[in-house]
């Protein structure tokens, strides 16, 4: 059964609707979790996923204490009812990988050093996966981290971009990932016009690619002012909540 | 030399704060000669000083700290003491008894025993080893009766307020005594129980507004509007 699927229409419209650098709906609540020290919670699109952070707290393991720093864990994680095919709960090659990734991709932002011998744990658990789980997972973490109070240089802000029925664009869904030619996440931190994170699937001509990633980072720095809002909210409602 | 901020100004992690001559205080770091914020908070710029009061944080442990711990666990010569830190205190016999004792004829369990409040000071404590408690000093010990609270160590400056000023007010207002653990957690004892009450009810008070001003007036106000209730 061969089944056209337009990714892109005449009037250049995605599958969605959307237009090539346009960002599908972003939602970011800050500290919906009361047991973890920081949390948030983001919907974007479709895509909905919930970041948890306790720490600095004590490592119990204690032979894998860090002299010198506290040791970042992150756990990313598809819950079975996230995509139309339950998946195993059982942690699954890919998430091992993304738990590194979206490690790697934090890591550089903390002040780790101010917290020796401790441990800061992130766990990112993806309620309805429609793809950019990995940028949105970053964006969330990033934000709960700040929200735990743990000293860190910047928030960091992700987005992926991608090439679909030739053309560039910006925030992909899983359609777009699964049927398009070229999938790019990119984690960036925007004061320090940092990239942290920066993973390429496909084929891109070195002009392509320059174009991509400037659209990337155009989309990063629009999620970061999502964050910093988001942010901003939670402490003006909590001073509001006692007047 | 530019100030980016205003005092008091709310602040996010990466936001510059300063240029130039200035010092990076508390919740700041320090590149080339800009001072960025660390964490979600409010700007304080004192003297060439520039930091941030952060919203929320955990206790890191500072040489002379008063802290209140609670005993977890014990072995025959010391304890280990929860002072909601990531850091885990210790508390060594010799440094918590005038008197020496020896382990093989006594428990020190007699002394202070698992689930036991106590106050005491930070001691020791570096990058590389947990904190190390003293309980030889005037008020230290083991702490009985009264109520025990926690704030967010970060709001436990504005309880005490300058020289003590707000802390002060609720002591002489409600008749208690109060013992301020900078690791957030803060005993009461009050000959009422119904001012304990209060106090608790003012001290969470403080910690929901600690970033507004004329908070001391607003608290005493509060307190003397609960003890008209109370008649």
């Amino acid at each position: 059964m061969s089944e056209e699927i337009v990714l892109i229409d005449e009037r250049g419209l995605r599958v969605d609707g959307r237009k090539p650098d346009e960002l599908r709906n972003v939602k970011i609540e800050v500290g919906v979790l009361a047991n973890a020290d920081g949390s948030a919670y983001i919907v974007q699109g479709k895509t909905k996923l919930l970041a948890a952070v306790y720490g600095p707290r004590e490592l119990h393991p204690r032979h894998l204490a860090l002299p010198d720093k506290a040791l970042l864990r992150c756990r990313y994680h598809m819950a079975p009812f996230s995509v139309e095919e339950r998946k195993s709960p059982a942690p699954s090659r890919r998430e091992i990988e993304l738990s590194k990734v979206i490690r790697e991709a934090l890591e550089p932002a903390l002040l780790l050093h101010k917290f020796p011998r401790t441990a800061i744990d992130v766990f990112i658990e993806v309620l309805e996966a429609d793809g950019g789980t990995r940028c949105a997972g970053v964006t969330a973490a990033s934000v709960a981290l700040a929200d735990a109070g743990i000293p860190m240089k910047d928030l960091v802000a992700a987005c992926a971009v991608g090439k679909v029925a030739g053309k560039l664009v910006v925030d992909l869904c899983d359609l777009e990932d699964k049927y398009g030619e070229v999938d790019m996440p990119v984690a960036y931190m925007p004061s320090k016009k940092c990239i942290t994170l920066l993973q390429l699937d496909g084929k891109l001509t070195r002009e392509e690619f320059e174009k991509a990633l400037k659209m990337a980072i155009e989309a990063c720095e629009k999620i970061y002012e999502l964050q910093k809002n988001a942010l901003r909210k939670k402490f003006e409602t909590l001073s509001s909540e006692e007047r | 030399m530019p100030i980016h901020v205003s005092r008091r100004a709310i602040v996010l992690p990466g936001e510059l704060l300063a240029e130039g001559k200035y010092e990076a205080g508390a919740n700041t770091y320090k590149e080339d000669d800009k001072i960025f914020s660390a964490v979600i908070g409010l700007a304080e710029i004192r003297n060439k000083v520039v930091s941030v009061i952060a919203l929320k944080g955990c206790y890191v442990p500072r040489v002379g700290d008063v802290v209140i711990g609670v005993i977890t666990d014990y072995s025959p010569t010391s304890w280990q003491v929860d002072i909601n830190s990531p850091y885990i205190a210790t508390l060594q016999v010799v440094d918590a008894l005038p008197k020496p004792i020896d382990p093989a004829k006594e428990n020190i369990r007699k002394y202070f025993d698992v689930g036991d409040v106590i106050v005491g000071e930070v001691m020791i404590f570096d990058r590389t080893r947990n904190p190390m408690l003293t309980t030889k000093g005037k008020g230290y010990g083991k702490l009985s009766g009264g109520r025990l609270i926690e704030i967010s160590p970060t709001k436990i400056p504005r309880l005490i307020g300058r020289k003590g000023s707000m802390i002060n007010m609720i002591k002489k207002e409600l008749e208690c005594q109060v013992i301020v653990g900078q690791n957030g957690r803060i005993w009461i004892s009050a000959s009422r129980p119904e001012y304990e009450d209060i106090a608790v009810r003012a001290i969470k008070k403080i910690e929901a507004e600690a970033h507004f001003p004329g908070l001391t007036e607003r608290v005493r106000k509060m307190i003397e509007e609960e003890k008209n209730k109370l008649k």
